[in-house]
């Protein structure tokens, strides 16, 4: 049992009880034990002292590639998870697309040890939702949700046939679990290398239309309308997306949707000069696309924001763009950019960021944790808002390299990561 | 006054100067018998039409006139980098036994001509080269010399010979500044 | 001193001064393959390696024309010949290449950007002879000059390219360099094969090739890659030439004499009519004279560029 923590002083952030004052937080057997005001802590409580910081319930990511098993060389559980909480993240949702496919029972329990070994963020496994992300054949969701799985998504790639899309909104409703689809017609995105635009022409680089994923955004809405199961769209790039989904929602679909904090700061210009650390699927897009995304994660149309860390190992991206891997590492620099582009921009508030990064997430996902609540779990965020940090990718403690934002210069940065009430990061200051 | 200009031919005194040059051609070379007369881009062009104009004058017929761009066969590409501009090289006849006469407008360090020797021999075999200077500097960094020198003058490193010529200056004169011994 | 940086990659950037530049130093250039011996020593004790990833024959032999006239030294390495296929990567072949002491890479490469990429990781000067859809800057630039010197020069004047413009990296060369020189420039093909995004670059759009015959005081035609049809741009190569075939008699309704240039290698009967590619308003011949002057040209103008000097004009290469 690790001692009790009395966190002091610090601007009290829960969305999930309308909280946004200064005062005292006293974790105590992994659980929230109470929360605002001056608390008298226990004898023999370790003090940390928040003055200046946000102390909010801990940021969960529903979308990160841990690459194990098959890929360590590029990223592991344990390294991954340690990148989460340098990030201010106690939970991260591993996608399944590793070697083999994370498809079947042994697989999710197996990365869900990993992640408990690890004791870093807590790691909640997704299944794959058809075997081998083949999609033809629907996946053991029971099994792997009897095993830890927490959704399930063929990430990486669309589930195209739509008969097996239904099949797998229905069946998931017996679990409880929602239906996560990497939204793209891959007929329409077949060989394209970055957003089709003004850049690509110009590049001499095959595009990839919004078209692409908005196409396939309105039939998983509509597969969703169907079978009233429950579908959370990812990494949503493009303002056509953004309006299909509050049209799902006015509709009353049981849909959901996440947007990446790249998708929010950076346009399709960021790969001028074949950038591959700009290369990511679904591309960066126009200047446009990126108010709108913004805007939907403003009105609450887009439920939270995501990472998609997606490390590859120096060599993967050393190379000529169209043949270089899509994605990039996103655990540690996400609360800055989202602080950067979105709090210190007047799109959100700061309570507003911590419901995207932490209480959403949790509510959309049935996780424990996003909320401070007493006897809630006790996964602590504390985070200066202020502070300037230039971004050094050779301090990451993910082994992924792969950042567009080097040396440039954000604000907000974690300072404490507490996962069940110990303290698993703290920042050197 | 080391850095004042000062003019070493006027105008008369470079026709003067010309005018003695092309007889002094005709005298070594004993008429016009196989002469071709080449100029090194761009102001040695200048001298040799003039030249050649004054040797129609004496002898009552056209010598062939060719002009010669050295820029592809310097031998500071290395060190000074590409020159942005590149003269035409022409040679209207097969100077194969031909008596060549190489005109430019100063003689210093001989590079030029001896890139022009390099760029000749790529034209042809002719009997005999001839170089025509209008002035001769000085300041030689290669075993070359004229065999016709319109004028003398020695100037040190540090001073330039300016030939201006009225086709490309708008004047016609010989300015020297600087370096003068 | 330096006009053109460490390498050539593309004409988007370049100037109208530094296009001059190099098509006025390319036209005296012609003469020396005019002469008996072919050749002047500007480039003696240089190295060139022609790295091609992509199988090519005319840009390859006018490319070693253009350093052997110049008298460099020359190795062309191809793909079947190269480690590539073992899989070393491209950044790896080319330092292997530099550890042998070479001046310039002339490369090839299937993948827009491989040029770059490797200009950014290697000392030696990097000329692009055509990286994927992106720029095939020397073809642009020996159009330019056959153009400048049919046409009397390019300010004003209007140049239509016609066809497969999504996938030409010729076309794009052409649209950016004949925009530095001042020309107004257009584009003519079936809308599947035009970028969507094409007038954002600042050309019009024919529909007709009618119509850009009559507008247009020169044309010029890519090659239709036969493998567009297989890929479903277009139903078929006979109604490609039906639609936008360059045809005598569509020539002969043109207000004015065009001039048809043509980068080769022909498709004669789909893009291209063997009439008006051999007829008298074709210069397609000229175009390969000049490619080899304006490579000589550009070879000379990068060459000798200290390092140094090559950084400070980056920004200018793109």
């Amino acid at each position: 049992m690790t001692a009790p923590l009395l966190i002091t002083g610090g601007r009290l952030v829960d969305p999930s009880q309308g909280l946004d004052a200064v005062g005292d937080l006293l974790l105590v057997d992994g659980k929230v034990a109470a929360i605002g005001g001056q608390i008298a802590g226990p004898d023999g409580a370790q003090r940390v002292d928040a003055k200046g910081l946000v102390v909010a319930p801990g940021f969960i990511d529903v979308h990160v590639h841990l690459r194990e098993p098959g890929r360590e060389e590029v990223e592991t559980v344990a390294t991954g998870a340690h990148a989460a909480v340098a990030g201010g993240f106690t939970a991260v949702c591993a996608m399944p697309n590793t070697k083999p496919v994370t498809d079947n029972q042994a697989t999710v329990g197996f990365v869900k040890r990993q992640g408990e070994a690890a004791g870093f963020a807590r790691v909640y496994p997704y299944g794959a939702i058809t075997v081998g992300q083949m999609g033809e054949t629907l996946a053991e969701f029971g099994e792997m949700v009897a095993a830890g799985a927490v959704a399930v998504s063929d990430d990486g790639k669309p589930v195209e046939n739509s008969h097996i899309m239904r099949t797998a909104l229905e069946y998931a409703q017996t679990f409880g679990i929602p239906v996560v689809e990497h939204c793209e017609v891959m007929a329409l995105a077949h060989g394209g290398a970055m957003h089709e635009g003004t850049v690509s022409a110009r590049l001499g680089l095959k595009g990839i239309p919004g078209e692409a994923e908005e196409i396939d955004v309105i039939r998983c809405i509509l597969l969703a309308k169907l079978t009233k199961g429950h579908i959370h769209l990812c990494h949503l790039s493009t303002k056509g997306s953004v309006d299909l989904v509050r049209w799902g929602k006015d509709q009353g679909v049981n849909v959901t949707a996440e947007v990446c904090s790249h998708h929010i700061s950076l346009t399709h210009e960021a790969v001028e000069g074949y950038n591959t650390n700009a290369k990511m699927n679904p591309p960066l897009r126009t200047a446009e696309d990126v108010a709108a995304l913004q805007q939907g994660v403003k009105d609450g149309t887009i439920d939270l924001l995501v990472t998609d860390h997606a490390p590859h190992h120096y060599d993967e991206k050393e190379r000529e763009f169209p043949d270089a891997p899509n994605g990039i590492v996103g655990l540690e620099t996400a609360l800055g950019v989202n602080m950067t582009w979105l709090v210190e921009r007047g799109v959100l508030t700061i309570p507003q960021l911590v419901d995207r990064m932490s209480t959403r997430p949790a509510k959309v996902f049935h996780l424990p944790g996003g909320s401070l609540a007493k006897g809630r779990l006790a996964d602590v965020t504390l985070f200066d808002p202020a502070r300037r940090w230039t971004v050094d990718a050779a301090q990451f403690k993910s082994k992924g390299r792969n950042t567009p934002y080097g040396g440039q210069t954000l604000t907000g940065q974690a300072v404490c990561t507490i996962v069940g009430g110990r303290v698993v990061h703290q920042l050197d200051r | 006054m080391p850095d004042a200009a000062q003019v070493a031919l006027n105008s008369k005194a470079v026709a003067r100067t010309i005018s003695r040059m092309a007889d002094e051609i005709l005298e070594l070379n004993a008429g016009l018998d196989r002469l071709v007369i080449v100029g090194i881009q761009r102001r040695g062009v200048q001298i040799a039409d003039r030249l050649a104009d004054v040797l129609r004058d004496r002898e009552g017929a056209d010598v062939p006139r060719g002009a010669l761009d050295i820029t592809l066969y310097r031998d500071d590409l290395q060190t000074v980098g590409p020159r942005p501009v590149v003269g035409r090289t022409q040679i209207p006849v097969d100077i194969d036994d031909q008596v060549v006469v190489i005109v430019d407008d100063v003689l210093f360090t001989g590079r030029t001509i001896r890139a022009a020797l390099d760029e000749l021999a790529d034209f042809g075999r002719p009997a005999r080269i001839m170089l025509a200077v209008l002035v001769d500097r000085g300041g030689r960094e290669l075993p070359i010399h004229a065999d016709v020198v319109g004028k003398r003058i020695e100037v040190g490193s540090g001073g330039r010979v300016d030939v201006f010529v009225p086709t490309l200056d708008g004047r016609d004169e010989v300015v020297v500044s600087g370096g003068l011994a | 001193m330096t006009i053109l940086g460490k390498d050539l990659l593309g004409l988007a950037g370049l100037s109208r001064e530094q296009v001059t530049t190099i098509l006025d130093v390319a036209e005296p250039l012609r003469a020396i393959s005019e002469r008996a011996i072919k050749k002047v020593p500007t480039l003696r004790g240089m190295t060139v390696v022609n790295l091609f990833f992509e199988p090519s024959t005319r840009t390859r032999i006018s490319f070693e024309f253009a350093e052997k006239r110049m008298s460099a030294d020359t190795v062309n390495v191809a793909t079947a010949a190269s480690s590539v296929s073992k899989g070393e990567t491209l950044v790896d072949t080319a330092r292997n290449l530099e550890a042998m002491r070479i001046d310039m890479v002339v490369i090839r490469h299937p993948h827009s950007g491989a040029a770059r990429f490797l200009a950014e990781r290697i000392e030696s000067n990097v000329i692009n002879a055509g990286d994927g859809t992106h720029e095939h800057p020397t073809q642009g630039l020996l159009d330019l000059l056959t153009l400048r010197e049919k046409l009397g020069g390019l300010e004003g004047k209007r140049i239509c390219i016609v066809g497969d413009v999504l996938h030409s990296r010729v076309a794009r060369s052409n649209i950016w360099g004949l925009k530095a020189m001042g020309a107004q420039v257009a584009v003519c093909g079936p809308r599947s094969l035009l970028p969507g995004a094409i007038r954002e670059l600042g050309v019009e759009v024919f529909d007709r090739i009618e119509a850009a015959i009559e507008w247009a005081d020169a044309l010029n035609i890519l090659r239709l890659q036969l493998e567009r049809m297989q890929l479903g741009y277009i139903p078929s190569l006979r109604e490609y030439n039906r639609v936008f075939g360059v045809t005598r008699a569509r020539l002969e309704r043109a207000p004015r004499d065009l001039i048809i240039l043509h980068p080769g290698p022909m498709n004669r009967g789909v893009e291209i009519d063997s009439d008006v590619a051999d007829g008298p308003h074709s210069v397609i011949l000229e175009q390969v004279t000049n490619g080899v002057a304006v490579r000589m040209a550009v070879l000379y103008l990068l060459a000798g560029n200290a390092p140094a000097l090559a950084d400070a004009a980056k920004g200018a290469t793109v």
